[in-house]
């Protein structure tokens, strides 16, 4: 363990009893955290374990409610991003802040003083990212960028602000394995030059692979400091959950049965200017199977997901079966009929109603399929609240939905508990057939795995399972097949032994991603030829 | 310093049910503060526009006549602004009703049947419901703004009537003056009560709001509606048509501004004429948002509104000052009750923030 007190040099930033309450709530709970000049330095924590408060207090844009930065040993107060900039430190968010209508270029000006020009600005910005290794044509659209080369934009432009110390919030999780080797070549040269990174994950192997200090928060404390190339895994993970986190457990599934859930031909054409379009898309999941879909965000996930859920349906009745009935132009709720169920991604305002309460969240998911038990009066459709609520706690008991409250609005609940009644709320009607988008997205450890548990089983029980997932992790638990979507095609299904990660990514990435890099690589060159 | 504000951990149940209280002292407050700028007596006036009408079998029963239509529109509205559907054109919705339910006592006024009523009301919540189709048509085909449009078809529908009552439907008999002939007694909505003027229209209204708040807390189709209203994207998940929705929360609420139309000609004025509201449709707006869009609410808050109407009238007679002030009143709620539902959701809270770090953060720039 490295005490954060006794450092010879002065470090570059400094954090004492750093607070932030949200009302009652403490989000941040007397942080102390030191950041030598030339490191890299992890911040680990499970979802809401208060790292992006902490960061988007150093960054300016959160006030702490008690406690003090230093920066390079002075006491300072950070009042707004551009402060933050001003005193050297750039930040890359999770989330991007680009313009997909605008160039790379015009992006990188919005944010810099608007008396540099454009082409100067542009020339820096492919000069800069060429020095690091991260290939950008300033004239390209937004909207035509992978999400790496987004994530690009962002580390320019804080680079091009000369920053001391730099802030990363969660950046290898949009990204391939191949992506992520880039950047962390990057990260390397940053630290030669003696800046130092603020390196915020959850991802323990590639803490343990590129820092060389890190930071534990749980609940919004300082858990642990430790040098992470001296741990092992597990005993990070122990640090950032507080108590091991229990296996997956499978057993080998015996012969797959009846095909459920079979897609074929099944194109869809992009509904709006920046989805993605289907092409082709073919799968089956037979009873007793897992298929899980892997590939980067924004390759059509989500797409298909609607397309499989019925939400939109396609205009081919044949294109989709479920339990061989052709389902390709009903609508979410015959599907549901049919035995079907389905679990969105976005948790907030697609598959629940933050207001609402559970037993409502649990009546938009099932008010048709549970028709005879949830609904009587015949035309009127009269709810009958007490089934509906005895329901709910059912499943909250099942499912082990920690709440406040006996039937509480479902935004009150943690991001876990609340995918927990999610899932839990599908489950519980035993479908035949279970679509499920990013099951555990944002979600704590424990509440994962049981849900990843709860997939597990119910493919053992009889029922076809897909999983759309980013998390490599997940997908090696749960699957007995894999399949990888990228720019909207779906990959042949591979048993899920025969896949290695570097497989994996490289069909993540896609045929087209690799040639554009090639003719990114190739414009660039021809560029900095005409500058010279 | 600097103030903020904070958002609830979850909504305060305690400032909901005070909100619309506390926006009412504010509003009789600054309607006092503004009374006196003017050189009134404000408790004095504050009395004779509020509290006098209530002593008055005449004035209650005026009041009844008043609260009605506003109740009848802002229940529908109610309904259409939890959807998140915007109407804005209740009183052009009203003037079509209205115009829909006087074609048979104007164009056939020798038919004498206890049919005539009733085919009245119908024909006046028709058309009011058609009338709120064209912005639920150009939104749900175009995606046009429901706001402007129901709000433009406002005006269309106010100068359809003037033209009407001046040109092919005016009284022959009638010296010219813009109106109607007369409806026959089949065609008048009946009184509920020997003492006084008010008529069955009241009774649509309490009907209306009973059924509707049933719906909204019992029924799957108030839950389609509160679904859709919060997140349309649940709500297709849920297998909820959010253009569905479009339709019937706007016809619902235009089919209760045609009967609130067709009741206020047949049961308060008896013919047609260029103006048969004092702004009823958008007075209506303010009574939904002060109901809380809940209709039972609505049903007090309708009462409320119509006192500031009634107080308008009262003050023009008994201290000479423009009836206009009721509409600066019913601004003043609108605006107080808006404002005071932010603190059911957030608080107010006053930050202090020390200036000497900031000095040392800028030396070190």
């Amino acid at each position: 363990m490295v005490s954060s007190q006794d450092q010879g040099e002065p470090s570059l930033l400094s954090v004492r009893g750093l607070t932030k309450l949200f009302g009652t709530f403490s989000a941040c709970d007397g942080i102390d955290l030191d950041i030598a000049p030339g490191e890299i330095h992890a911040l680990l924590g499970e979802n809401g374990a208060g790292k992006s408060t902490l960061v988007k207090m150093l960054f300016g844009v959160l006030q702490p409610s008690a406690g003090q930065i230093f920066w390079q040993g002075k006491p300072v107060s950070i009042s707004s991003p551009g402060q933050a900039r001003n005193l050297g430190i750039g930040m890359v968010f999770q989330h991007f802040s680009l313009f997909e209508a605008l160039t790379v270029g015009e992006n990188i000006a919005l944010s810099l003083d608007p008396k540099i020009s454009l082409s100067k600005i542009s020339q820096e910005a492919a000069a800069l990212s060429h020095a690091y290794g991260l290939p950008l044509d300033p004239n390209m659209h937004v909207a035509d960028l992978s999400v790496g080369e987004r994530q690009r934009i962002e580390i320019v432009r804080a680079l091009l602000q000369n920053p001391k110390l730099i802030i990363l919030d969660e950046p290898t999780s949009v990204l391939t394995p191949q992506e992520a080797e880039r950047l962390f070549e990057t990260l390397f040269k940053l630290k030669a030059e003696g800046r130092s990174v603020l390196y915020i994950s959850h991802r323990l192997d590639e803490v343990r692979q590129i820092c060389d200090r890190a930071t534990v928060l749980r609940h919004g404390k300082v858990t642990g400091a430790c040098d992470p190339k001296q741990e092992t895994p597990a005993s990070l993970a122990r640090m950032m959950v507080g108590s091991d986190v229990a296996a997956v457990h499978r057993e080998e599934l015996g012969a797959p049965g009846e095909a459920l859930l079979e897609v074929s031909g099944m194109s869809v054409a992009a509904r709006t200017p920046f989805s993605v379009s289907l092409k082709d898309v073919a799968l089956a999941v037979r009873a007793g199977e897992v298929l899980a879909i892997a590939g980067v965000a924004g390759n059509g996930q989500g797409e298909l997901f609607d397309a499989l859920s019925g939400e939109y349906p396609v205009s081919d009745k044949d294109a989709i079966k479920i339990r061989g009935r052709s389902v390709g132009r009903m609508r979410i709720n015959d599907r549901r009929l049919l035995g079907a169920g389905f679990v969105p991604e976005e948790r907030h305002g697609h598959a629940a109603v933050a207001q609402m309460s559970l037993s409502d969240n649990l009546l938009l998911a099932r008010a048709h399929s549970d028709r005879k038990a949830f609904l009587s009066g015949g035309f009127a459709s009269v709810i009958r609240h007490g089934a509906v609520r005895s329901a709910a706690a059912r499943i909250c008991q099942a499912m082990d939905v920690r709440k406040s409250g006996e039937d509480p609005a479902a935004g009150s609940l943690s991001g876990g508990n609340l995918q927990k009644f999610i899932v839990g709320r599908e489950l519980d009607r035993q479908p035949s057939v279970l679509v499920v988008n990013q099951p555990t997205w944002g979600v704590d450890a424990g509440a994962a795995s049981r849900i990843r548990q709860a997939l597990i089983d119910l493919a053992k029980a009889g029922s076809a399972v897909v999983v759309i997932s980013q998390d490599l992790d997940e997908i090696f638990e749960v699957a007995t097949s894999i399949a990888v979507i990228s720019e909207g095609k779906l990959s042949q299904a591979y048993p899920a032994g025969e896949l290695s990660l570097e497989r994996i990514g490289l069909l993540m990435g896609g045929i087209h991603d690799s040639t554009q890099h090639a003719s990114h690589d190739a414009a660039m060159a021809g560029e900095a030829a005409d500058a010279h | 310093m600097r103030i903020e504000l904070e958002r609830r951990p979850r909504a305060s149940t305690a400032f909901a049910a005070i909100s619309p209280l506390l926006a009412l002292v504010l509003t009789l407050f600054f309607g006092g503060l503004m009374f006196w700028l003017m050189g009134k007596d404000p408790v004095a006036t504050l009395y004779t526009f509020f509290v006098e009408p209530l002593f008055d079998v005449w004035s209650l029963h005026e009041l009844v006549i008043k609260a009605a239509p506003l109740i009848l529109i802002a229940v529908g509205l109610s309904i259409c602004y939890r959807s998140n559907n915007w109407n804005i054109g209740a009183e052009g919705q009203f003037t079509i009703g209205a115009i829909t339910g006087s074609i048979l006592p104007v164009l056939m006024p020798q038919w004498h049947s206890v049919l005539l009523l009733p085919a009245m009301l119908i024909m006046g919540m028709l058309g009011g419901a058609l009338y709120a189709g064209i912005p639920a048509l150009l939104k749900t085909r175009f995606n046009t703004n429901e706001i402007l449009t129901s709000l433009m078809l406002v005006y269309i529908a106010q100068l359809f009537l003037d033209w009407l009552v001046r040109g092919p439907w005016r009284d022959p008999q009638g010296y010219n003056f813009p109106k109607t002939i007369s409806f026959a007694p089949e065609a008048i909505l009946p009184e509920l009560l020997d003492s006084g003027r008010a008529h069955w229209a009241a009774v649509f209204a309490i009907v209306a709001a009973v059924a509707l708040w049933f719906m909204m807390r019992f029924m799957l189709k108030g839950f389609e509606v509160s679904v859709l209203g919060q997140a349309e994207r649940a709500g297709r998940f849920a297998g909820f048509s959010s253009k569905k929705m479009v339709w019937f929360a706007l016809m619902l609420s235009g089919a209760l501004a045609g009967l609130a139309g067709i009741s206020e000609v047949s049961g308060s004025i008896g013919h047609l004429q260029p103006s048969i509201s004092p702004g009823y449709g958008f007075t209506a707006i303010i009574v939904a948002f002060l109901g809380r869009l809940n209709p039972l609410g609505i049903i007090a808050s309708g009462l409320v509104l119509a006192l500031t109407y009634l107080g308008g009238e009262a003050a023009q007679l008994s201290i000479g000052i423009s009836d206009k002030i009721s509409r600066v009143f019913q601004g003043l709620l609108l605006f107080f009750v808006l404002s005071c539902d932010t603190l059911i959701l957030y608080r107010i809270r006053l930050v202090f923030s020390g200036n000497k770090t900031e000095a040392g953060a800028q030396k070190n720039v």
